[in-house]
């Protein structure tokens, strides 16, 4: 990666610093231990199942169609949704959590055999991939870490997931394992953090996406999907 | 748009704003409902007192060290690819832009919502040298179209205008041929920004808070726009006010679980961001070449001086939200981007004096917005601060303030006569609902004795006050 510019740096942090009344400090300095963590007592000691129930609960305040499933049963699930939002095309990652989960006959096979498009991302082809996702009616994909309290699922960008399958289709279908859910964005936010200090680096984008598009711009009037999905569903694997 | 948006004296603005019945229809329902709401999500989390106090510490802390924090983030983008620039001024911070966007030889720009970028006026910059700019905010959008009609909101920006008048906007500039109804005219914005989203050469965003330790920046909305403009360009700047900046992850969550909250009243938005450097290698979207601008522009003299908590703002409009006289006055009367309790204070220190020294009047010193602030920033202590200084500048207090304090003394003598005074009855909760939509109704009365925020006061009290005003005269 080539290192980018830093413009006016210098003069910037010093006169930050000779308005503080000190010498610049550019580096040593450290997060003090905060006196109070209340985001930890939230949701503390729920089990799985617990968190399940939060998170089913929440989907009903986010606009946002809540179902479950066993592993054996997603792919009918799946298949089903899809067809309540109206069929295809539909877009999804080059994702081995597909394979994984049983879903490679309907996504190659079923969904194909019935004129239902299925265009699984492609790094190697470029453009058409975004092109692909602004024609896609169903976007699908599946959570990374998933936050009970506000019904909130976790997508980390990766070459073969592109933003675009999470944005431009007209509604979105998240695939929920039951052991990704966590109480909120804390315990996210804490793995990411643990992730940097071991020297990982963090994936161009992270999505924290809830539940379909909205905006109340208008009166205050509520609009469920303005420039993002219209409808939004998680089909929670309860054996995953 | 500067962040100066009206001419003509401030009392003016007020009298003219006073007679606006559907901008005090729509504040005040605003108002209404987003109380409840927000009291309802911050019940439902719980300990509110701790979860200030943890958002003053981090706003403290990172302020106290903002070189290191700053000097740390610009070392993490430049390690991802990403430029960085530090701009002392406004125009420091439009030219760089300027540059790239010639450089780029873009056309056309797409914006997300950027309290920053009003502020340092950009969009004139790019417009001149032949570039479309179109905000993509829905409410942005509106006014844009509206021939910049000025925002009166900091978080709803087109809360003045009722969907009528914005129906004619569409019909008049972009052909729309259907109705009033919110959805359908929200759908005609998604169709028209589409096109515009997948044409643009460069995305603008603002920043609700960089993240030092990774070098990132996090988006929030709930439309998903500014996911659509940072995904499709080749190439994404993003501006921000230097301030506005966590040591990691962790205060990032914390922060962002208060804004949504103290905001929109949500647990979290529909959509929350954090983008790091450009695309990686390999990716298929997001951009090629990702800058950012880290704006100064009048905040450094703020640091070191008794007014440095205001730099703690997340700009999260909850003392907006509780002000009895914004309730009653609107956004357009404070004639800055800045309204509300929290523009009283902010625009005096970044426009001056000169232009805003009514400001730190229209205020009871009620300290309802003192209350509400997620980071505690003594919102009322500092407009009291203002007003001393501006009578030692002036040698004498202005007219102003003699008569809004002598009218609000018997309201506000102390809380707890304010709150369970006569005067506060259920209707005076409400006094411009359109209709039965709150929906806690007239008794929310755990919330009422359990928060020791206090209710807006009576129409009959403001005008009062107003017209006290207006027979002492005025010194504008």
């Amino acid at each position: 990666m080539t290192r980018g510019a830093i413009h006016n740096r210098d003069a910037f942090l010093e006169h930050i610093a000779h308005r503080l009344g000190r010498a610049p400090r550019l580096s040593g300095v450290s997060r003090p231990q905060w006196s109070n963590q209340p985001q930890w007592k939230v949701l503390a000691g729920y089990s799985q199942d617990d968190l399940l129930a939060v998170l089913r609960e929440q989907c009903k305040l986010i606009h946002t169609d809540y179902i479950e499933t066993t592993n054996a049963g997603l792919a009918g699930v799946l298949k089903q949704q899809v067809t309540a939002y109206g069929g295809g095309p539909v877009i999804v990652p080059d994702d081995p959590r597909f394979a994984e989960y049983g879903l490679s006959a309907l996504l190659r096979d079923e969904w194909p055999a019935e004129q239902t498009t299925v265009h699984i991302w492609n790094p190697a082809l470029g453009r058409q991939n975004i092109d692909a996702a602004e024609q896609a009616n169903v976007g699908i994909a599946f959570s990374d870490i998933t936050l009970a309290e506000s019904g909130t699922v976790v997508l980390f960008s990766r070459n073969e997931q592109g933003r675009a399958i999470h944005f431009l289709p007209k509604t979105y279908i998240a695939i929920v394992p039951k052991s990704t859910v966590v109480p909120r964005m804390t315990q996210a936010a804490a793995v990411i953090h643990e992730q940097i200090e071991k020297g990982g680096l963090v994936p161009s984008c992270i999505n924290f996406i809830t539940g379909p598009s909205n905006s109340a711009d208008i009166e205050m009037n509520l609009v469920v999907g303005v420039h993002g999905p219209m409808k939004a569903a998680y089909i929670v694997v309860t054996d995953r | 748009m500067p962040m100066k948006i009206e001419n003509g004296p401030f009392w003016k603005r007020v009298e003219e704003n006073l007679h606006n019945d559907f901008m005090r229809g729509a504040v005040a329902g605003m108002q209404d409902r987003g109380y409840v709401r927000r009291l309802g999500v911050i019940e439902e989390l719980g300990h509110w007192e701790e979860w200030r106090s943890l958002a003053e510490q981090i706003r403290k802390h990172t302020l106290e060290n903002l070189d290191f924090y700053l000097m740390q983030l610009s070392e993490n983008v430049a390690k991802r690819g990403g430029h960085v620039f530090f701009a002392q001024t406004a125009e420091e911070a439009n030219d760089y832009i300027r540059r790239v966007a010639l450089e780029k030889q873009a056309k056309k720009i797409v914006k997300s919502k950027s309290m920053v970028t009003e502020e340092i006026n950009l969009n004139p910059v790019l417009e001149a040298i032949g570039c479309q700019v179109v905000e993509t905010d829905l409410g942005e959008y509106i006014l844009q179209i509206d021939d910049h009609d000025p925002p009166s909101h900091i978080v709803g920006p087109a809360l003045h205008k009722n969907k009528e008048q914005i129906r004619d906007v569409f019909q008049r500039k972009l052909g729309y041929t259907k109705s009033s109804d919110p959805v359908e005219l929200a759908r005609h914005a998604r169709e028209m920004l589409r096109r515009d989203y997948l044409t643009a050469d460069i995305g603008i965003t603002g920043c609700n808070f960089a993240i030092a330790e990774s070098g990132s920046i996090t988006l929030v909305t709930n439309e998903g726009n500014a996911d659509l403009v940072t995904a499709l360009p080749k190439t994404q700047i993003t501006v921000m006010g230097m301030e506005r900046i966590v040591p990691t992850f962790e205060e990032m969550e914390v922060l962002v679980s208060m804004l949504t909250r103290s905001a929109v009243g949500q647990k979290l938005t529909s959509y929350i961001t954090v983008l790091t450097g450009p695309r990686d290698e390999g990716d298929v979207d997001g951009p090629e070449e990702f800058h950012l601008v880290i704006v100064d522009n009048g905040r450094s003299s703020i640091l070191g001086t008794e007014f440095q908590p205001v730099l703690q703002c997340i700009r999260c409009a909850a003392c907006v939200n509780v002000c009895p006289v914004y309730r009653h006055i609107g956004g357009h009367s404070y004639g800055s981007i800045y309204s509300g309790p929290i523009g009283a204070v902010l625009s005096p220190l970044l426009g001056g004096y000169d232009d805003y020294k009514e400001l730190p009047y229209a205020s009871s010193l009620c300290a309802a917005c003192t209350e509400a602030c997620p980071v505690k920033i003594p919102l009322h202590e500092l407009l009291i601060k203002h007003r001393q200084i501006i009578v030692e500048r002036e040698g004498k207090a202005p007219a102003a303030e003699k008569l809004a304090m002598k009218a609000f003394r018997l309201g506000t003598a102390s809380p707890s006569l304010y709150r369970f005074g006569t005067k506060l009855a259920p209707s005076a909760f409400a006094p411009f609902a359109e209709d039965g939509r709150i929906t806690k109704g007239p008794g929310p009365l755990k919330a009422w004795t359990e928060s020791r925020e206090f209710p807006a006061p009576s129409k009959e009290r403001f005008r009062d006050w107003f017209q006290t005003r207006q027979k002492g005269g005025n010194p504008s």
